[in-house]
């Protein structure tokens, strides 16, 4: 068994076979391989015993389910309204300047991607951004430079 | 003319929760219609925005026969302007389980479900803690009762009760054809009540000090108090639990830079009022009070003088666009015709007179589209043109 | 029996069954609403809005296919509110819609533009979105055409492909605008699990998924002067034909069938029936001699059920989705391949052609036998066996572009020589025919009586339920087949894909003891195969079959082995069922396929 194979097993041992169970599943795998390749969709369908088209269209409807390769990080700006008021463009072009890479792109290293995201309910500290899991809020572009650092210090 | 509610602050959700294990058993001990019966003569109304009677949605529930029931926790918190359920998740957690455990013992279920948005995903592991204490307490008390949580993956339509459901089925998050509804068929074709979370907080209240003390707050149809979720331009960004009833005057004086222009009461599918109707306005469900009385799900948005609304309403469609599910023509189409067709109009490509053919469309949308997403794109759209129209023509 | 609603509709109060839509209830009273993504075969939606209609005190329309009536309930259909917005998802349908439909396959047979012209859609105000898109049009396959620009969104396909053929090769994928109908990864039908059944393109509303036509392919042969073109038209295309050509479904129209074949120039029209008759006596020898093998021989190698294999879609899916069972296929090519192969060598050699010379056709009710010909393994008279493969869509297309008054047709009869066919021959359209046809035969084989049903009607295998079965004894077998005496010969026949499905997990999970299943892709069997006339339904199919059944009666041979083209073959060219030449090109192989 490969790693994919193994990861999708063990998910699937934990959570269960039923259709219930797919978005944990694809979660599981987007958690460790941060994207869904068409192979490990198969694995999923071969796992849970469903069509593989069903997984894709299911995985494209979510928007934190990734189907292009992405990076050990990803960055997600809010881009709805009050963010968009307090200064997004400011935090994406800081972004854009330290990481070399625009909105949808990875670096090279696969180490960072870029995104926008809709309303992450922080607008009362707009703006705001998730790298992975972990919020950030009331951004200006010096702190951004400050986070960062520290992430491409990891 | 204005209504006379002054904005009355108010302190019940976020006070402490330490009694909790206390409430819960004494509730667990009372009769079940008795409490149905309390929770209607609160008037509590759902939290979530669409302000569906709590106590009759319970009572329904009850009402089936089937075996299986799910009590169904709805933290897939995505309007924009909106951060309430966090902070209530974070800060009193067990309120809401114990609501759950409370909604389980009347209807019948024996699995409660917290779908939690893939944005908060943070919240999980200490919630998982709380959780465990919680069912840990449930079986001291021998009340067989299961909470679990379940990430949404970032879409904002799972906040919509069947596609909630659909998702959790582990299928795309799209709104189902009503009937049935819920109480009836939900979560697997089972009987479900689902709650937003703040609402969930209120009833814990309600069992706490009673209906009565609840009822007495607020004003007709709209009882009781609300979390405000106040961003935009304010001074004083943050949540705010506020009585119902209050004239969007008051709030603005509040909480107002002193130039607001406008407040977005309700998010991104809710509505816009400029200044000179902040004084008719009152904050509720709709009921009898003079002027326009909005409902909302607590988002406050103001805007001031800076800024523009037609950017505004080009970020809210925009949302609308990527967001719809997509399944339905009014709302898939629709919200990609009203974004390019401001845009048309901004940039002199559409006369100004096509604003009004967009009007009508939102008409369309109200009235035809599957589910609430498609039929509230209309509230803002014409709250928005309709009052900013000249800074939407080229 | 429960208690009946009273509703009013456009204030009239009916009377209607408990769980009724409010479409249905008004259908059933002559009110026409409209629809799309609606269809009488499959599962509500109530996506596309466009039925909407008012429901007395509600301020929000109702989508009429997705409300069920309820007491008191009343209901316009009729109203401005409703017109205005039915207009406007007609008028949001189309700007998002590639609505060039002079240039579209559909022109003519599509449901949205004839919503269009009802409600008389004459500017557009709204943006054309199209521009905007980044449509993609998959034309690999070399049966369907998927363009996504003429799609609606109406999700029929993708219900048919799941609730009708339990395929799911179609999925919807993305949300908001991006939401579009896709097949795994946007990998294209050719390279994905699609039995290229067609019924998807049966069940599109536009033209959004069409067969892939080779009509003009088939015009280039017949005028060239070099090339002698042969038709054969299958069974079920004669009582499909006519509901292009303006009869009413259910009118066979075999004789005008062959006489505008005649007319477009065809050198011979030849009968697919022919050779289902040859796969009969192919199919139910090779049957009997599994029985053999299997009983009396004890050879654990012998696969049992044996399937039918006539139809190319099910051949496609159990391929994809059961290759395990694959030794379980009947080795006979379907009727259309024998044919080809036959085409290139017995006819050739009996009319003194040369086989390069012959450019051989065939009429369909499937898109999937375009699959089915191009397969690298159909290639055994040493040339393709079938060289161009049409719909009964495309034939009625190429008629009327030749401009035949096909009503005033005289009736006319298929050439000789592989023309001839027998009843059992035609009931190859409907499903649970080819197990009729390989009864009669087969228990005439063993026991040397006809088969013991009245008039030959083996009542128990027809029917449109999805999955029928049906047991013979066999009693007192002639000498050579004494092993059999007693056997109770255990059969199933399922049609639609989903019902193979449940065929195959029965005998999968060994719950099911059967010796023979005959499995058709499309609901109905052939008649109702994804290149027959839209639009399909249960009432239609029920007509189509209908007019097989007549057919067979009518015929005074009835029996595949009695037909003597049949018996000539044996005699002159192939000797005997399963023999060396029936092997060299009778017969075939599979090969499994991607399962996701």
């Amino acid at each position: 068994m490969n790693p994919t194979q193994e990861l999708i097993t063990n998910l699937a041992d934990q959570y269960g076979r039923n259709r219930e169970q797919l978005l944990p599943i694809l979660q599981g795998v987007v958690e460790k391989e941060k994207f869904l390749s068409d192979y490990s969709m198969i694995e999923i369908a071969r796992e849970l015993d469903i069509p593989a088209a069903e997984v894709y269209g299911t995985a494209t409807f979510y928007s934190f389910l990734e189907y292009k390769q992405m990076g050990t990080y990803i960055i997600r700006v809010c881009k709805t309204i009050t963010c968009s008021m307090k200064g997004k463009n400011q935090i994406l072009l800081t972004i854009k300047d330290m990481l070399k890479i625009g909105v949808g792109e990875t670096t090279p290293d696969r180490k960072f991607s870029l995104l926008e995201t809709n309303c992450l309910g922080w607008c009362h500290k707009a703006p705001a951004m998730l790298i992975n899991d972990e919020i950030f809020t009331e951004l200006t572009p010096e702190k951004v430079r400050g986070i960062l650092t520290e992430y491409l210090k990891k | 003319m204005a209504t006379t509610y002054n904005l009355k602050r108010a302190d019940f959700i976020f006070r402490n929760e330490n009694d909790w294990e206390k409430i819960l058993n004494r509730t667990l001990q009372r009769d079940k219609t008795e409490l149905i019966n309390e929770l209607i003569s609160s008037e509590l109304k759902g939290r979530g925005g669409a302000g569906f009677p709590t106590g009759l949605k319970w009572k329904l529930a009850s009402e089936s026969k089937v075996q299986e029931k799910f009590i169904i926790c709805n933290a897939d918190e995505g309007e924009p302007g909106t951060f309430k359920d966090r902070e209530i998740l974070t800060k009193v957690p067990f309120k809401v389980l114990s609501s759950m455990a409370i909604c389980a013992y009347i209807i019948g279920a024996k699995q409660g479900i917290i779908y939690l948005r893939g944005e908060y995903r943070f919240l999980k592991p200490d919630l998982e803690k709380t959780i465990s204490e919680f069912e840990y307490y449930c079986n001291e008390i021998n009340f067989d009762f299961k909470i679990k949580i379940f990430m949404g993956s970032g879409a904002y339509i799972c906040g919509e009760e069947t596609a909630l459901f659909e998702s959790m089925e582990g299928k795309r998050g799209e709104p189902r054809n009503k009937p049935p509804f819920p109480t009836n068929a939900g979560y697997m074709d089972k009987p479900t009540v689902i709650n937003n979370v703040e609402t969930l907080a209120h009833t814990f209240t309600i069992f706490k000090y009673g209906a009565t003390k609840f009822y007495d707050l607020g004003v007709q149809f709209s009882r009781g108090t609300k979390l405000f979720s106040v961003s935009g331009d304010t001074p004083k960004p943050g949540i705010y639990e506020l009585e119902l009833g209050m004239s969007l005057q008051d709030f603005v004086d509040e909480f107002g830079d002193g130039d607001t222009k406008a407040v977005q009461v309700g998010g991104a599918s809710g509505f816009l009022v400029p200044r000179k109707r902040f004084g008719e306005t009152a904050i509720g469900f709709r009921g009898k009070l003079t002027g326009i009385s909005l409902p909302t799900g607590g988002s406050m948005m103001l805007f001031n003088s800076s800024r523009s609304m037609f950017n505004v309403l080009d970020n809210y469609l925009e949302f609308f666009r990527e967001e719809s599910c997509g399944q339905c023509t009014p709302c898939r189409v629709g919200c990609q015709q009203l974004l390019i067709g401001i845009k048309a109009v901004k940039q002199g490509s559409k006369p100004a007179s096509y604003l009004d053919k967009l009007l009508k469309l939102t008409e369309t949308m109200q009235y035809t589209a599957k589910c609430g997403l498609g039929q509230s794109v209309a509230n803002s759209f014409s709250s928005i043109v309709e009052n900013f129209r000249e800074e939407m023509i080229y | 029996m429960s208690k009946k609603i009273n509703i009013t509709i456009n204030g009239v109060v009916y009377e209607v069954e408990p769980g009724l839509t409010i479409l249905e209830a008004a259908q059933n009273a002559g009110i026409n609403i409209p629809t799309l993504c609606y269809h009488k075969d499959l599962c509500v939606a109530g996506n596309c809005r466009v039925c909407v209609v008012e429901i007395a005190g509600q301020k929000r329309l109702a989508a009429s296919c997705a409300t069920p009536c309820q007491e008191n309930m009343e209901v316009l259909t009729n109203t401005l509110k409703v017109r205005n917005s039915r207009k406007h998802i007609i008028e949001l349908l189309l700007s998002e819609h590639n609505a060039d439909c002079t240039k579209c396959y559909k022109n003519g047979n599509c449901e949205l533009q004839e919503l269009a012209a009802e409600y008389k859609i004459m500017s557009q105000d709204l943006i054309d979105l199209v521009p905007y898109k980044d449509y993609t049009i998959d034309m690999f396959s070399p049966s369907i055409i998927k363009d996504d620009s003429r799609c609606i969104r109406c999700q029929r396909c993708v219900r048919t492909c799941a609730e009708l053929q339990g395929v799911n090769a179609l999925t919807v994928a993305y949300k908001g605008d991006k939401m579009k109908i896709s097949t795994f990864f946007e990998n294209s039908m050719n390279d994905v699990v699609c039995t290229t059944c067609g019924q998807c393109v049966n069940h599109c509303p536009t033209g959004a998924l069409i067969e892939k036509n080779y009509i003009e392919d088939a015009w280039e042969a017949i005028s060239d002067p070099e090339k002698h073109v042969i038709v054969q038209t299958a069974p079920a295309v004669r009582v499909g034909l006519g509901e292009e050509m303006g009869f009413e479904p259910g009118e066979s129209v075999t004789g005008k069938m062959v006489a505008a074949l005649k007319n477009l120039g065809f050198d011979s029209v030849l009968d697919t029936d022919f050779t289902a008759d040859l796969t009969i006596m192919e199919e139910g020898t090779e049957l009997l001699t599994r029985l053999k093998k299997a009983l009396v021989d004890k050879d654990i190698n012998i696969k049992l059920p044996m399937a039918t294999s006539c139809s190319p879609g099910w051949i496609k899916y159990i391929e994809h989705m059961y290759p395990e069972y694959l030794g379980n296929l009947s080795t006979c090519k379907s009727p259309q391949q024998m044919f080809g192969a036959l085409a290139k060598t017995y006819y050739a050699k009996a009319r003194k052609l040369d086989p390069d010379k012959i450019v051989s056709v065939s009429v369909m009710p499937c898109t999937a036998k375009k699959f089915e010909a191009n397969r690298p393994e159909m290639h055994d008279s040493g040339y393709r066996d079938v060289d161009i493969v049409l719909t009964t869509r495309e034939l009625a297309i190429m008629i009327k572009q030749a401009g035949i008054d096909f009503r005033k047709l005289p009736e006319k009869k298929f050439d000789r020589l592989m023309g001839d066919s027998s009843g059992a021959a035609v009931i190859f359209g409907a499903t649970g025919g080819v197990m009729e046809a390989a009864l009669r035969t087969a228990y005439e084989i063993v026991t040397g009586r006809e088969v013991p049903f009245d008039n030959l009607d083996i009542l128990p295998v027809r029917g449109l339920e999805g999955v029928r079965e049906a047991s013979i004894k066999i009693e007192k077998p002639l000498e050579n087949w004494a092993f059999l005496d007693g056997v109770e010969l255990k059969c199933a026949v399922a049609h639609g894909l989903v019902n193979a499905k449940k065929v195959m997990d029965a005998v999968k999970e060994k719950k099911a003891d059967y010796h023979f299943i005959e499995i058709m892709a499309c609901p109905g069997g052939c008649l109702g195969g994804g290149g027959q006339p839209i639009p399909t339904n249960p009432e239609i199919r029920e007509k189509r079959t209908k007019a097989i059944y007549e057919e067979d009666k009518n015929l005074s041979i009835r029996k595949s082995h009695e037909n003597p083209e049949v018996i000539k073959i044996y005699k002159d060219f192939l000797g005997e069922p399963l023999g060396k030449k029936s092997h060299e090109l009778l017969h075939t192989k599979y090969v499994a396929r991607n399962r996701y």
